[in-house]
């Protein structure tokens, strides 16, 4: 569903544990400037390997949690129909986190770590999913912001110079642009209802378009891992490219729906056809990152009580395995 | 009772289970410890309602006024599902839903196979369909029972206690009533008396692989057929049916 900036500030590379030469590094940028895609068993930088581990875990992760502010709907929604194409959608996450999972595991490293990672808290996941689902409208805007944010993020990376993740992507992409379009479905349906429907509409869209903006990740000004990740064709646009790209799409969508976009400074640039947008609150962004967002230790402890739930499942199934090894012996 | 009566209720008290079954499933979904088995349950719980889909359209169709699926799930109160007791209990652990799921699809799985040969071809091609689900469910859920009966002694406690449990609930499956005489001699329906045989054996089958005991003879629970459910089926439909309630007449 999602990648957010995922060059937060303060995170810095540690030294490769082995030694790479100049003339490595040059060889690997040619590969990466003629277009070239890496593939598993190709040589990279420590750096690089480290950057896509980062990037593919947290973006699997937030498939995982995403899971949860939508299924929080799915025992209510309010017809089979939508019951089943909700039901559908978060069984698409379970899957692109599977996927996710698979393409980091070809960088050296194990499902089993990543998760434990997430678990410590080490490993972060999209922000957006610590904001709660308070009214079916929410599952509306969720589909049609926060899937739209993630496709303009994503549709990049069906062009990421891993090969792996770029394959994992192209899947990815197609169902995520069904998630965009019953979500934004479900807010027609509702914008078209009643007043109180229409009321619900407004409310999800009030509250949903901030944190959406955000998900691009912090200004370019502020984005330390940006420019490498350009230069390694990981990232193919910036940050606020991609936020603005994302408003000029999603404002008249808004209109069409006849709601308010809430930012009294948004107006259209006649010149460059762009949308200018207010100041994104920062400060938000930041305290939800660190963990104090409304649902952020809900999601957690949700997480840790489902892996916590299976510690005699998996020992049941690891032992029934053994026994069946032991017999076949 | 005639003919079309006994058909209707039928199909009602098949889309009942496959609702409630469903929504119990759709209940785990972002809870699972593992991915494998997070995007299994989904994907079965959207069979399930989708199953439930089509007899509920078929049930407006046979009935004449106009209901639509919506209307069966989420315009009827509780009183009114049909569904057997052991579809709404409460999902309890991974071992206690394994256990329902394989009680009930042990069941449900002769019963889809009865009616795909039914005389009455919509409801034989539904359950036909729903059959080929139905089986791989099944599969999974015995391949997990054996593992979990064949694993620790934590798991093994834990899926025996489950057993002796939910098996109070099996009883229902059979106690056939004038509908289903209805449905066997007009339609070609199910014969209770051979299902039960079947179902005793093929369960005991599983049972011993995953070294379980069948629980001997014990009182069985009943009235899920006569709307007479546990207490956990109103919240569950509660819950279900809150946006229809709290807006009348609304589309979503």
């Amino acid at each position: 569903m999602y990648t957010q900036g995922l060059d937060q500030k303060g995170q810095t590379s540690k030294p490769a544990a082995v030694e790479e030469s100049a003339e490595q590094l040059a060889a690997f940028q040619a590969r990466i400037d003629a277009e070239e895609k890496i593939e598993a068993k190709d040589w990279m930088p420590e750096a690089y390997r480290r950057t896509l581990v980062r990037q593919i875990s947290q973006h699997a992760h937030s498939e995982i949690i995403g899971m949860q502010p939508e299924g929080n709907w799915l025992t209510r929604a309010p017809s089979l129909k939508r019951k089943a194409i909700l039901l559908a959608k978060v069984q698409d996450e379970a899957g692109h986190g599977l996927y996710l999972y698979s393409a980091a595991e070809t960088l050296g490293v194990s499902r089993d770590q990543m998760v434990a990672d997430l678990l410590a808290g080490k490993a972060k996941y999209s922000s957006i999913f610590n904001y709660p689902t308070l009214t079916w409208a929410d599952i509306g805007a969720i589909g049609w912001l926060v899937d739209g944010a993630a496709i303009m993020n994503q549709i990049p990376l069906c062009r990421c110079s891993y090969g792996p993740y770029a394959r994992a992507m192209v899947r990815i992409c197609k169902e995520e642009s069904f998630h965009q379009r019953q979500g934004f479905e479900i807010m027609l349906e509702l914008t078209r209802g009643s007043d109180e429907q229409k009321a619900m509409a407004q409310d999800a869209l009030t509250r949903w378009w901030w944190p959406s903006l955000m998900m691009f990740g912090p200004s370019d000004k502020d984005s330390k891992h940006s420019a490498q990740s350009m230069a390694w064709k990981i990232k193919r646009f910036s940050n606020d490219e991609l936020r603005q790209k994302f408003v000029d799409v999603t404002v008249p969508q808004a209109e069409f729906l006849g709601l308010k976009v809430p930012d009294d400074d948004l107006e259209l640039d006649e010149a460059s056809g762009h949308y200018r947008y207010g100041d994104i609150d920062w400060q938000e962004f930041y305290d939800v990152l660190a963990g104090n967002g409304p649902c952020n230790r809900q999601r957690m402890a949700k997480r840790q009580g489902a892996h916590d739930d299976g510690a005699w499942v998996r020992e049941a199934a690891q032992a029934y395995a053994a026994k069946q090894a032991a017999k076949a012996a | 009772m005639n003919a079309d009566e006994a058909l209707l209720t039928y199909v009602l008290r098949v889309a009942d289970n496959a609702l409630i079954t469903g929504q119990r499933m759709i209940e785990r979904v972002a809870g699972e410890a593992e991915l494998e088995e997070e995007l299994a349950n989904a994907n079965f719980a959207l069979d399930y309602i989708g199953q439930a889909r089509m007899l509920y359209t078929y049930a407006g169709e046979l009935e004449g006024e106009g209901r639509s699926e919506d209307d069966f799930a989420y315009l009827r109160d509780t009183q009114e599902f049909r569904n057997f007791l052991l579809a709404e209990q409460p999902n309890g652990h991974f071992g206690d839903a394994i256990v329902r799921q394989f009680l009930f699809e042990s069941f449900y799985l002769l019963q889809l196979e009865a009616l795909a040969d039914s005389r009455d071809k919509r409801l034989a091609e539904i359950a036909a369909r729903a059959e080929k689900e139905i089986r791989y469910h099944l599969r999974h859920a015995a391949q997990w029972l054996v593992r979990l009966g064949d694993g620790t002694d934590e798991s093994h406690a834990r899926v025996a206690r489950s057993l002796a449990e939910q098996w109070r609930y099996t009883g229902e499956f059979f106690a056939g009533d004038e509908v289903d005489s209805i449905l066997q001699s007009e339609f070609r329906g199910p014969d209770l008396d051979a299902l039960r045989e079947q179902w005793l054996a093929n369960v005991t089958e599983v049972l011993e692989e995953a070294t379980l005991a069948v629980p001997g003879e014990t009182f069985m629970a009943t009235g899920g057929r006569q709307g007479l459910h546990t207490e956990h089926l109103g919240f569950l439909i509660a819950e279900m049916q809150h946006l229809q309630r709290a807006y009348p007449g609304a589309s979503w």
